[in-house]
């Protein structure tokens, strides 16, 4: 049964990805992209990772596609787009790494669940919890074994908002001399 | 109730991330260039969230969060920067950048 609904999430994952790549409108692979983000977080919620997926919506699909799609329409792009000129060399490239990748992952017996009986969990990464809810598990490891990261990350944001508005905003001599 | 097994994700997360190798090689839209890189960050977080609850290890999760982070500033800045590019070119089709080409 489990089996089902990863089979689906993972079939529309993949076919919606190649859309990205093959379409040439760039709204059309912005809203394949879209399905493709709704179905990562459902396929999250099957892996018990419910917050995460809640996030992935929030973030992916409610901040990030939107800011492409303003953009797409801000420059008011025409669909001439053709592939790059060395497009053999990139196929030629990837296409034995996916058949690689593909004959590691079925060859490859990866352990199983039955026999990872003594999972290291104690080594100083965050354990886990006996908790049934994601949220406050996640919440009790961000804030504690985290701490600094977290911090760490809201400079990063802090950061990619001011470059974002310098480097967006026309030159400051131009506005004055206007006006 | 069978579990899937863990290859099934990773082979997934391959499959998605070859795909935005090969979106950010063969496209000439920059948007559509960004668009792949988003599918390369999305395959490696799929990885990790696969890996934690194999592990039961929740730093697999935590390593999502920062990495979604990660990939909104990002995009913000990549954005402001091809918007700039298009104020003073008027295009968006890498090829057309080649000031620093050899």
């Amino acid at each position: 049964m489990e089996l089902l609904f990863f089979g689906y999430f993972a079939g529309i994952i993949a076919l919606t990805a190649m859309l990205v790549v093959a379409l040439k409108n760039p709204i059309y692979s912005a809203l394949s992209l879209l399905i493709m983000f709704f179905h990562v977080a459902g396929l999250y919620v099957t892996l018990h990772a419910e917050f995460l997926a809640a996030v992935q919506v929030i973030v992916y699909a409610g901040a990030i596609l939107v800011l492409y799609l303003f953009v797409v329409m801000l420059l008011n792009l025409k669909r001439d787009d053709r592939y790059h000129s060395q497009w053999r060399i990139a196929a030629f490239v990837c296409v034995p790494l996916c058949v690689e990748f593909l004959v590691l992952g079925v060859s490859g017996r990866v352990m199983t669940r039955p026999e990872q009986t003594a999972a290291p969990s104690g080594d100083g990464l965050a354990a886990a919890p006996a908790i049934g809810d994601n949220t406050l598990a996640i919440g009790e490891t961000l804030f504690s074994t985290y701490l600094y990261p977290f911090e760490v990350a809201s400079l990063i944001l802090l950061v990619a908002m001011i470059g974002a508005i310098i480097l967006a905003k026309r030159d400051i001599m131009e506005v004055s001399s206007d006006g | 109730m069978t579990m899937v097994p863990i290859s099934y994700y990773l082979i997934l997360s391959v499959v998605v991330f070859l795909t935005g190798v090969v979106g950010v090689l063969i496209r000439r839209n920059i948007i559509a260039i960004l668009l792949s890189v988003e599918l390369m960050l999305n395959a490696t977080n799929i990885n990790f969230v696969a890996f934690s609850e194999h592990l039961q290890d929740l730093g697999g999760q935590v390593f999502v969060f920062f990495a979604l982070t990660v990939a909104a500033a990002e995009v913000a800045v990549g954005l402001a920067i091809i918007i700039a590019l298009h104020r003073s070119k008027d295009t968006i089709n890498v090829e057309e950048f080649n000031l620093l080409r050899w």
